[in-house]
């Protein structure tokens, strides 16, 4: 494995001036917002390292619970950002987080007690960034399915309503909405599991080729990986879709978008 | 003895003040009222749509009994505006060989099922949604202006197949219109509500 120096990253930082520079040359006015994100993303990216080297050292299983409950909490609340209309109340923030706390961190159990099994399972070195991965991806796909549902209700009010006059169950009336919110969210893993090694090569497995892995071994992390991911996304979407079209209706089957808000921006 | 098919008790909503009527088999109540005295209203909440306070009985059944999809199959709504979800008209019905009759009733011609919903003008979508609507044979019917958008004869023949369907089912409607002519031809009993609060309409 090569080890980058600081001056490594002191040449990569100059391109990305020298970039700014022609931005700014150019009038594409987009300068200062590509420094601020660069000197944010090293920022970040520093401070998240000396966490995990903290907690790599530590191994304490509370530090982890820690960690892992924060790393929930923020991805909670990006899920609601993200929605056009979310559930009012807890009901907004409490959904996706439920729901990728039971897909996550199920998956990302089972991988560690059954497939991976390192030593102590919960060994932070893979606990991590496996769930890391998880949340980020099931992320994605819940807020895209979330978001699919309720805009989707709302655009066909009067549509469900009438299916409503009829005698149709919330379940019924809803069930085409729903099949569409869980193929939204469904659809990037899908389509990224059948691209991966085509079109692209996934950062994960790159960047264990990069630090000196064998690329078969990177590989058989990346097809566990995606398999995961595909997973926790999948039952995600589901847990929360299905929550998302209970919470739509009340106990006598009516349609209540007043529990909805609308995103003000 | 004769019990009433639908019964509303002190029903009520933010909007509606408290109403109690009974409706018999056989019966059709027209209800006017200038817009927005809240007829739609009542009707949506006799139809469990939205929240109300109160209780709904039908044949001496309390709504709270009855699950409320089966309510609603029992208690049927025809909205003043049809509205539609799949491509063509004739997946909205379950069996759409078996409607031609009432198809020519109204008018219409079996080719309207195989045309796309976007095709239909709102005077045929508003004939064919009383189709479906009277398709799940429904107990009471809420109709809310049902000929609004149709030329005279057409609004005759709607009213001829909700008088006959009353009859022969034994069934109950409530009927909002604007047209005092029409509620004479149709209704057994007039109502009128103003501001929330239903009264006896003397024509």
């Amino acid at each position: 494995m090569i080890l980058l120096t600081p001056l490594d990253l002191t040449i990569a930082a100059l391109l990305v001036l020298l970039l700014a520079l022609v931005s700014w040359r150019s009038g594409a006015a987009v300068e200062r917002k590509l420094l601020w994100s660069a000197v944010r993303t090293t920022l970040q990216l520093l401070l998240i390292g000396w966490i995990l080297k903290l907690l790599f050292d530590q191994s304490n299983p509370l530090w982890i619970a820690l960690m892992a409950t924060i790393m929930l909490l923020i991805a909670g609340r990006e899920v609601m950002s993200r929605q056009q209309r979310s559930f009012s109340g807890i009901w907004g923030y409490g959904m996706g987080t439920v729901a990728m706390f039971v897909s996550s961190f199920g998956v990302a159990l089972i991988a560690l007690q059954f497939i991976i099994r390192p030593e102590p399972w919960y060994m932070p070195q893979y606990a991590i960034p496996l769930l890391g991965m998880l949340l980020g991806n099931t992320m994605n796909g819940i807020s895209l399915g979330l978001d699919r549902l309720t805009s989707s209700a709302w655009e066909q009010r009067h549509q469900l309503e009438a299916k409503l006059m009829l005698g149709f169950t919330a379940r019924d009336a809803m069930s085409p909405l729903r099949r569409d919110a869980i193929r939204v969210g469904m659809i990037p893993m899908i389509n990224a599991m059948a691209a991966a090694g085509v079109v692209s090569l996934p950062g994960m497995m790159t960047g264990q080729i990069l630090a000196g892995a064998p690329p078969m071994e990177a590989v058989k992390y990346q097809i566990l990986i995606m398999f995961l991911i595909t997973v926790g996304t999948g039952f995600g979407t589901l847990v929360a879709t299905t929550a998302g079209t209970s919470r739509l209706f009340d106990d006598r089957e009516r349609l209540r978008l007043d529990r909805l808000k609308k995103k003000v921006n | 003895m004769n019990r009433p098919l639908l019964e509303l008790r002190k029903l009520s909503t933010l909007h509606l003040k408290p109403l109690s009527l009974s409706l018999y088999r056989g019966e059709i109540s027209a209800l006017r009222g200038s817009s927005g005295a809240g007829k739609s209203l009542l009707l949506r909440s006799i139809c469990d749509l939205i929240e109300h306070q109160g209780e709904l009985f039908l044949n001496d059944v309390s709504h709270l009994k009855m699950a409320a999809h089966q309510w609603r199959r029992s208690v049927g709504m025809l909205a003043a505006e049809s509205h539609w979800w799949h491509e063509t008209i004739g997946e909205h019905f379950s069996d759409p060989a078996g409607i031609s009759e009432p198809l020519l009733q109204l008018g219409l011609s079996s080719a309207i099922l195989d045309q796309g919903v976007t095709h239909c003008s709102t005077g045929e979508r508003q004939r064919l949604a009383l189709i479906r609507l009277l398709q799940n044979e429904p107990q009471v019917l809420l109709l809310d202006e049902p000929t609004s958008g149709l030329d005279q004869t057409s609004a005759l023949k709607v009213e001829e197949m909700i008088k006959s369907y009353v009859e022969q089912h034994q069934a109950a409607a409530i009927w909002i219109s604007h047209d005092p002519e029409q509620c004479r031809r149709v209704a057994t009993h007039q109502l009128m509500m103003d501001n929330g609060l239903v009264s006896e309409d003397i024509l």
